[in-house]
């Protein structure tokens, strides 16, 4: 077995091995469920698909997401465990990745735990699966691109309540990206057209979006590929900085 | 075996570990000695691979630990300060993970696995997280971590710290029991240790090694080394008596209990002429002991010596 596969088992089994895990998915689905029924008007506007449901997805991940990834390292190193698993035969690259994996991968069973809404819409109407599949996939990579912002920024202190602000911050400037609001903040330092482009397109959102219209766009996988593995080279980065304090 | 060469570590301005070198071979346990924030723990940090040196190089068993990190990392035991590990895994759960990773498997995982439980007596507590148990325990845990593998090299900073004194001399016992085939450093400020567990000592303060000698060869830099101590009745009477032995260079009497001490001249023996004295004098002693000399007074004369010098 791999050293990354066996890191993954274990982050994977301690979030279950603590009320982290439920508290988490129970909050997750229940904010899912109110979002949807409630301010979505899932069942008001009369048309078969998840648009509302998938609509509040990046809000809720907004919170919840780096809830997860605060205690990615923040933990390691409060508790000092950072130093054996470091000193343990790994490379940097497999102990980021194994651990990034595992959030992951939990935030995927939540995710994939929202499955009766799924079925209620397809009991209730005929909705276009296609575009269903696809905004899940959007929405698991969106969730991926999250945690690695807030892996990275976990990685930068001990405390684990200052990542979990830091990568608020940061997720919500990245998921906005695209809006004027924040687009009007660099037109008025005066920044070129280009950058102001370029700071728009990477909007978490924009890309989100163009993928749960069912648009299987290569460029949007990309932009989320490329997205999670830019953070966690930089937590690689981040952690051999810092691991000495 | 552990090579350092001019190893030297760099917080900004401050220097903490400036220029060590040593070479420990297989069969010897080195004690670790040093005031705190002497620079031990950062050194053995650059061992085990934890922290990368600013200057110079260290190698474990020839594998460099910054050129061929794994090679060196899969021979070597550490004990990080204060054992950290994985507080909601349970006992056994930990140690399987790090023997999955230490890449055991099969008969040999199963009989090394049995091996550390047992050595460090940790079959009562196996399925017990790790959060739940004494300091005592946790330690242990993290002592069968770094022996769980069999490593060639072995290195623990301040393994009996915290533990109640029958525990301490179980980890002393497990240690020399190691010793054998190994190369072992041990960090500690506690000075009886080195006598229980060290056949070599470095002592380090402001991060440069000071002295690099066996035990006995520390104590001898004692005065108190071949000293005669001694009590008595009339503890004046006997200083008069022994202040007239020619190889005596001076005679102590401790304020609180009235021993008597005799302090040899430079490579002088001067036991059989304070026996001789006494005899001739008439004098009666309760009790008489030879010196070996003092770790603790060795340390602080060789540790404070340099804070004054800088």
């Amino acid at each position: 077995m791999s050293p990354t596969r066996i890191l993954f088992r274990r982050e994977l089994a301690s979030y279950f091995a603590t009320p982290v895990a439920y508290v988490f998915i129970v909050i997750f689905l229940l904010l899912s469920g109110a979002f949807t029924f409630y301010m979505g008007g899932f069942y008001e506007r009369g048309q078969a698909d998840l648009l509302p449901f998938f609509g509040f997805n990046p809000w809720l991940y907004l919170f919840l997401i780096p809830a997860v990834a605060m205690r990615l390292w923040a933990e390691e190193r409060k508790s000092g465990s950072i130093e054996l698993l470091l000193t343990l035969p790994v490379t940097m690259g497999q102990a980021v990745a194994g651990k990034f994996l595992a959030a992951w991968a939990f935030v995927g069973i939540a995710l994939a735990l929202t499955f009766p809404i799924w079925i209620t819409v397809n009991y209730l109407g005929d909705p276009d699966n296609g575009v269903i599949v696809a905004s899940y996939l959007g929405s698991l990579l969106m969730a991926g691109a999250f945690l690695a912002v807030g892996s990275c920024l976990s990685a930068m202190t001990r405390n684990q309540v200052v990542a979990f602000i830091l990568t608020v911050v940061a997720c919500f400037l990245l998921l906005l990206a695209g809006f004027p609001m924040v687009l009007d903040f660099f037109r008025g330092l005066g920044l070129p057209q280009g950058v102001i482009d370029a700071i728009s397109g990477l909007s978490f959102l924009t890309h989100f979006n163009a993928i749960s219209k069912g648009v299987l766009d290569l460029r949007d996988l990309f932009y989320f590929g490329l997205m999670i593995g830019f953070w966690l080279y930089a937590t690689t980065i981040v952690i051999d900085l810092k691991k000495a304090d | 075996m552990i090579e350092t060469r001019n190893l030297r570590k760099r917080y900004g301005d401050f220097v903490a570990v400036d220029g060590i070198s040593f070479k420990v071979e297989p069969g010897q346990v080195l004690g670790f000695l040093g005031p705190n924030g002497a620079g031990k723990s950062t050194t053995m940090k650059m061992l085990a691979g934890f922290l990368t040196p600013s200057e110079g190089s260290a190698s474990i068993c020839g594998h460099d630990v910054v050129e061929s990190a794994l090679a060196a990392k899969r021979l070597v035991g550490y004990l990080p300060e204060g054992a950290p590990s994985y507080g909601e895994m349970s006992v056994l759960g930990f140690l399987q993970f790090i023997a999955d990773i230490r890449g055991l498997a099969g008969e040999s995982r199963r009989r090394q696995l049995d091996d550390a439980i047992g050595r460090l007596s940790l079959q009562g507590v196996a399925q017990q997280s790790i959060d739940t148990l004494s300091k005592g325990f946790k330690r242990r845990v993290g002592l069968a971590q770094a022996i769980l593998h069999d490593p060639k090299v072995l290195i623990l900073d301040e393994p009996t710290d915290g533990l109640d004194p029958n525990q301490k001399h179980e980890v002393r016992a497990l240690i020399q029991a190691m010793a054998k085939d190994k190369t072992i450093i041990v960090s500690t400020h506690i000075l009886e240790e080195v006598h229980a567990v060290c056949n070599r000592a470095i002592i380090i303060a402001r991060g440069q090694v000071l002295a690099d000698d066996t035990p006995a060869g520390l104590e001898a830099r004692s005065r108190f080394h071949q000293a005669v101590s001694l009590s008595a009745d009339n503890a004046h009477a006997v200083r008069d008596v022994l202040v007239r032995i020619g190889d005596v260079a001076a005679v102590e009497i401790d304020a609180q209990d009235q021993r008597v001490t005799a302090f040899p001249r430079a490579g002088k023996a001067i036991f059989g002429a304070v026996v001789e004295a006494l005899k001739s004098n008439g004098i009666q002693v309760r009790e008489i002991a030879l010196e070996q000399g003092r770790l603790d007074e060795v340390f602080r004369q060789i540790t404070t010596a340099t804070k004054e010098a800088a």
